[in-house]
């Protein structure tokens, strides 16, 4: 069995802190440096670990990941070879890995292979950011076989009705989507906005992870009364795009995932 | 082989496509992120409602009429017809429209839907820049600001069209990502719509993206095969045996098919073999792919065995796109439709061609239709009638055309 994500999240609540989800690109800059930062990650105390498989045209990223994911697949990068690193972060963290990527590399392995495989590597839960519920029969049975949780999204403009039919086939969080945009955006959290994510947080059977455009400690902190985790994505594929080597790479994100998992204390 | 593929009309007395959740057959659907599904739901319920609204439809047909210049001509090319031998050549002039090809059938619907939103801002795509002219246009006429994204390499080699979205008020934002052309720039749409969803919307070009667009674009193209069909009937007393239009995307082409899915007549598209498909360097989705799903929905793609999008190419910026829409697909996998190639050099020789024998000269995209002419019309009987879309017209390729001729010699 992997980690169980419900059980990660309670755990960071249990200490008084929003659990702190880490984003990293599979295969970015390199299998190995990848390896080394989810190691590193996953010593600083992160709850859940986030690993994309890049695809050529992701919608849902901003420039910063998007690169990444370009620059991962211009060095060879595949769906096998992130689950690869994967399986083998996963024999030496506590952490939860979950895998972000989208629908067509895991269509093109196929939905009962790519869960089989994942589930396989350590991966606790599988995010797909264009398949929605409507979409996702077939998947949810693959997951179902293979004990993974499907990680589904909502928006601000997500209605309730409709929150309550992503939750009801959604596993392990609920990933909020923090505003309309994509990921590495500007990210104001006016009070509108926090009141906004705590009705769907009162209204989630699941935990509730926040995020897109979360990028400082300050945001961590704003976030955390609000939200069971916080996702921060390209403040961290940033550091490593500016590093010159991949061990000041592996510092840089270090240093800041620090800083922001500090932040998340609520108590 | 008989002349007549499709003698009986397959999609007879069945129900109507797409079903509520957009599927042609397993193409189709709403692949998006979660931010864009409110406004998905709120354009479908835009096009219902406009649907039944009579003054919708009356501010259409005279945009249509009056500003687009429809109906458009139906020309029997009897100088091609006689070169070719076989089926009677009829050519429907989409390239006679204002802006010059059938992508404004397609904005104006979109703009008058958007207006009926509320929204104030427009966005596009856009690869030979004609479907970005088209929305520029229409946004100029509706006074609301409009943003074209397209691929550096689409700027450079049509750039008659880039200056034309500038003088119409648009703003042209390169792309840069990828391989600088279509599918980035659609891509960069979508990113630019889930972002700024809430007073924007977005004119997509052609048969693609999620639920509803696909039926919608093809709603508003649709008067195309309408308007040749009875045309057709009236002039000629009779429908014609086939049916064929160049295919990028697919709007074009469906424009013309749709109107006559029922009838027995052969629907042919033809896809861009740019270098040849064994080159790799095509746009032959329908011919050289697989399904898969991009830009919101799923349908034939170019791509790699991990599911990575492939580079379409054709010398024709409009047809190097590396999927073809949903319903196309699935006219494909029910064999209610055909799908041939022709490569960059027989699109150059048939854009000659037309030029000379009938004094027209095509966009390098009808070309492809064209060339493919040279095959079909003599399977055909002397008195059947062979109805092609020429999309557009070629004064946006004439320098490209140029180049590439001067090259070969
Ligand atoms: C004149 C012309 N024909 C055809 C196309 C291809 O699009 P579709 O397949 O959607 O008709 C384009 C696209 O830009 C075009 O400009």
């Amino acid at each position: 069995m992997n980690p169980d994500l419900r059980e990660k999240f309670a755990a960071a609540a249990q200490q008084g802190r929003a659990a702190f989800v880490p984003y990293v690109t599979g295969g970015f800059p390199d299998a190995d440096t990848c390896l080394e930062l989810i190691l590193a990650l996953d010593e600083l105390g992160s709850e859940v670990i986030e690993v994309g498989i890049p695809f050529s045209d992701p919608l849902a990223d901003g420039p910063t990941i998007q690169l990444s994911s370009q620059k991962a697949l211009e060095a060879g990068a595949t769906p096998a070879k992130v689950l690869d690193t994967m399986a083998r972060a996963a024999a030496k963290t506590k952490a939860a890995l979950v895998t972000m990527t989208y629908v067509n590399p895991v269509l093109a392995m196929g939905y009962e292979e790519f869960a089989r495989r994942a589930s396989g590597s350590g991966v606790s839960g599988v995010i797909i950011p264009d398949l929605p519920p409507e979409e996702a029969g077939q998947w949810l049975q693959a997951c179902q076989t293979h004990g993974l949780d499907p990680v589904f999204m909502a928006a601000p403009g997500t209605p309730m009705e409709r929150l309550d039919r992503i939750l009801a086939v959604g596993g392990g969080f609920l990933y909020y989507v923090s505003m309309d945009g994509v990921t590495g955006a500007d990210l104001e959290l006016g009070p509108e906005r926090l009141a906004a994510m705590q009705r769907v947080r009162a209204r989630s059977s699941l935990p509730v992870a926040v995020g897109f455009g979360v990028a400082t400690p300050a945001q961590a902190a704003a976030l955390a009364p609000v939200a069971d985790g916080v996702v921060v994505g390209s403040a961290l594929v940033r550091q490593v795009h500016q590093a010159k080597t991949p061990q000041e790479a592996v510092e840089a994100v270090r240093g800041l995932a620090g800083e922001l998992r500090q932040a998340l204390l609520v108590r | 082989m008989s002349a007549s593929q499709a003698s009986l009309p397959k999609s007879g007395g069945a129900k109507p496509l797409p079903d509520e959740l957009g599927h042609f057959g397993p193409y189709g659907g709403r692949f998006v992120p979660e931010n864009l599904m409110p406004a998905l739901e709120e354009l479908h319920a835009a096009y219902l409602t406009a649907q039944e609204d009579p003054a919708f439809g009356e501010e259409l047909d005279d945009l249509l009429a009056n500003y687009a210049g429809r109906p458009t001509p139906l020309y029997e090319a009897k100088n091609l017809t006689r070169a070719l031998g076989g089926g009677r050549i009829f050519l429907k002039r989409e390239d006679l429209t204002h802006t010059g090809a059938h992508k404004i059938n397609n904005a104006l619907g979109q703009v008058l839907l958007a207006r009926r939103m509320g929204k104030k801002r427009i966005i596009a795509e856009t690869g030979a820049g004609q479907h970005g002219v088209a929305t520029a246009t229409v946004a100029a006429l509706m006074g609301m600001k409009c943003m074209v994204y397209m691929g550096t390499l689409d700027m450079e080699r049509q750039a008659l069209n880039v200056t034309r979205m500038q003088m119409l008020g648009a703003t042209v934002e390169p792309v840069t990502s990828g391989s600088c052309s279509l599918k980035d720039a659609t891509t960069q749409a979508i990113r630019d719509w889930v972002t700024n969803v809430g007073d924007t919307h977005y004119i997509i070009g052609s048969v693609v993206g999620p639920h509803p667009y696909p039926m919608l674009v093809r709603g508003f193209q649709s008067v195309i095969g309408k308007e040749a069909r009875a045309q057709l009937l009236e002039r000629e007393g009779k429908l014609p045996k086939a049916a064929v239009a160049c295919v990028g995307a697919g709007s074009n082409a469906i424009g013309l098919f749709h109107p006559l899915l029922d009838d027995p007549v052969d629907l042919i598209g033809v896809e861009a073999a740019g270098h040849g498909l064994d080159s790799g360097e095509h746009s032959a989705s329908l011919t050289a792919g697989r399904p898969g799903v991009l830009h919101g929905s799923s349908l034939y793609l170019l791509q790699d065995p991990n599911g990575q999008i492939i580079e379409a190419y054709s010398m024709a910026a409009g047809l190097d796109y590396p999927g073809v829409g949903p319903e196309h697909s699935h006219l494909k996998d029910i064999e209610r439709a055909t799908y041939a190639t022709v490569d960059d050099k027989a699109a150059v020789k048939a854009f000659g061609d037309l030029a000379r024998y009938e004094g027209i000269i095509p966009a390098l995209e009808s070309a492809h239709a064209l060339a493919h002419l040279k095959d079909l019309a003599p399977r055909y009987a002397k008195d059947d009638i062979i109805l092609v879309c020429l999309s557009g017209r070629g004064d946006k390729d004439v320098s490209q055309v140029a180049a590439y001729l001067e090259k070969q010699r």
